[in-house]
């Protein structure tokens, strides 16, 4: 196992240490449909990826602390594991035209709302760029965790990761 | 008999599942142990009800121990044991009583570790398990700015929740050189742009009447202060996430021999691999038995009901091994990986030493 020394210091994990556990899409995976980036580099005792997805896609396997690992070509991007995962560590990303797409969990009050104007961050919770709402999901099966889609410039696909959090009643 | 935690309930299920009488005693007035403070998705795998939220599994073990009809005595607080497995309990702070038993399973779980530091006894200076009982439980925010010491699991994520709750978490410290928590959880508190700090703690509470200030200072690598890297952060509320000791009382009173294991929490009960203490017919099982999670504490609990059911001839001999088998190698499965093999080299000290007591 790597020592991840960034992620171990800094809290997230960075590009080279995602590289390193086979979890970051190249752009050519994330052009078009796109595809689930799953960001767990971690041995850690945890599989609900692996149950949730129906298609067998994403694969744990025994023991629970492997790593997880997903089958691109088995993977409908139904988007069912996003919210199953406790990890809050997989989303959805695409590019398509100079825009890109990721579908995130979410679990902060207020729910953004389809058509907000939102600042997209990165890993460390930096701002990166605009973005805008294209839809939140909070069906029942999601078990409490919102599946929010935003959109945002292409340039910066890879470094977005979420959006910056509504404060209540304070700046 | 147990303590109605995570470990306390399932010990319970599975003895009265076997047909065997049981009564389940804790102090509080509602049982789950700390499963009901956890708003979070759980680690582990399905079998261990993973992806679910503490609170659920709370509520799901406890309609299921209703409904086999277990003996649930609430508010009711053990204060002693007595040779022959005599215990005495107080109910309700009011009445006072005696219960034998054939067999008593321990799982009192654990309490958590303060720091001391100057205006540490400031008002808005609290555990974070505590912070945990005022948003989740009691709806209560703490305050809205605050200083998380600590970068165990236990600190991130009652950060994240303290960010739920509605509060800004202005740092995270940690005095070691590395973050402590999972990093799936580290890094759901770093991108919402919070400062994880390694090698850093917390110098004194500052404040007339509650936490105004916090001086904080980076740490050599002998974990003294580094002159000149003082720094003042305004918070009210400074939160203590720095580990777990077990609840060892009632288990030194019924004369179980201890054993000191750092990495799970300082000094507890040995036990061998059906939970059983040194003392016959006394179990120890879940954050009791050493810290882990409740995924861990759920099957020591199954283990140690498994083997009282057999132990007082409800299950034979067979049943007992094969629902043995089964639970412990769910619970090795969780023992892997780097966090998890520390936890299993040392619960296999604790092993070592039973055998040769
Ligand atoms: C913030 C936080 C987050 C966590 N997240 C996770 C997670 O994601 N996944 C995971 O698996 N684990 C997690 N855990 C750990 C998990 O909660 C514990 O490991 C688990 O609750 C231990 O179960 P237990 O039954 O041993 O103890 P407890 O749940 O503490 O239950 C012990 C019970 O015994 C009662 N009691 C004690 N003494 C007496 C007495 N003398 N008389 C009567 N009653 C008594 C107590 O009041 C309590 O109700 C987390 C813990 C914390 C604090
Ligand atoms: S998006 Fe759907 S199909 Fe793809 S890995 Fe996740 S759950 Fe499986
Ligand atoms: S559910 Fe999430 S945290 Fe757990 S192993 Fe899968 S990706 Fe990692």
């Amino acid at each position: 196992m790597s020592s991840n020394d960034y992620l171990k210091t800094m809290g997230a994990p960075s590009f080279d240490e995602l590289e390193r556990a086979g979890m970051l899409p190249s752009l050519a995976d994330l052009a078009g449909r796109g595809c689930v980036c799953v960001e767990c580099v971690e041995e850690i005792p945890c599989n609900p990826c692996e149950t949730s997805c129906p298609q067998g896609a994403l694969v744990v396997g025994y023991p629970i602390t492997n790593l997880p690992v997903v089958d691109r070509s088995k993977c409908t991007l139904c988007g069912l594991c996003i919210a199953a995962c406790p990890g809050l560590a997989i989303t959805i990303k695409s590019v398509e035209a100079g825009n890109a797409k990721i579908r995130f969990p979410w679990e902060y009050l207020p729910l953004p709302a389809a058509g907000d104007e939102v600042e997209m961050v990165d890993r460390l919770g930096e701002a990166v760029c605009a973005g805008k709402i294209l839809s939140v999901n909070s069906a029942a099966k999601n078990n409490r965790t919102a599946v929010v889609t935003a959109a945002f410039p292409a340039a910066f696909v890879q470094q977005v990761a979420s959006i910056r959090r509504k404060r209540h009643g304070t700046v | 008999m147990a303590k109605a935690g995570p470990a306390g309930l399932c010990a319970a299920i599975e003895l009265k599942k076997a047909g065997a009488p049981v009564i389940l005693m804790d102090e509080n007035g509602a049982p789950g142990g700390q499963l009901f403070k956890q708003i979070h998705k759980f680690f582990g795998s399905r079998e261990h009800k993973a992806g679910i939220r503490g609170f659920d599994i709370g509520k799901e073990l406890l309609a299921e121990s209703i409904a086999l009809g277990i003996d649930v005595r609430l508010d009711t607080e053990v204060v002693g044991i007595e040779r022959g497995l005599k215990l005495w309990a107080v109910e309700k702070k009011a009445r006072s009583y005696t219960e034998e038993a054939a067999a008593i399973v321990l799982a009192t779980g654990a309490t958590e570790n303060a720091l001391s530091f100057p205006g540490w006894t400031l008002p808005g200076v609290m555990t974070a398990g505590c912070a945990q009982t005022l948003i989740n439980v009691h709806r209560v925010l703490p305050g809205k700015r605050v200083l998380m010491i600590g970068s165990g699991n236990v600190g991130v994520i009652v950060s994240y929740q303290l960010m739920q709750a509605g509060a800004e978490v202005v740092a995270v410290l940690e005095a070691l050189p590395r973050l402590g928590g999972y990093g799936v959880h580290t890094a759901k508190v770093r991108r919402a742009g919070v400062p994880l700090r390694c090698s850093t703690t917390i110098l004194r509470a500052e404040g007339k009447e509650s936490v105004e200030r916090a001086v904080i200072a980076r740490l050599d690598e002998r974990f003294q202060p580094i002159p000149g890297s003082e720094e003042t952060l305004e918070v009210d509320t400074i939160c203590l996430a720095v580990g777990l000791t077990p609840a060892i009382e009632l288990s030194c009173i019924a004369g179980c021999s201890q054993i000191y294991v750092p990495e799970l929490g300082g000094n507890m009960p040995i036990h061998d691999e059906f939970m059983r203490s040194s003392v016959d017919s006394v179990y120890v099982v879940g954050d009791l038995a050493g810290i882990e999670e409740a995924s861990t504490a759920m099957e020591e609990g199954r283990l140690a009901g498994i083997h009282a059911a057999h132990a007082m001839g409800y299950l034979d001999e067979a049943s007992m091994s094969a629902k043995a088998e089964e639970t412990r190698r769910r619970l090795s499965a969780l023992r892997q990986g780097a966090f998890g093999q520390k936890r299993f080299d040392a619960k296999r000290r604790i092993l070592e030493k039973k055998a040769a007591v």
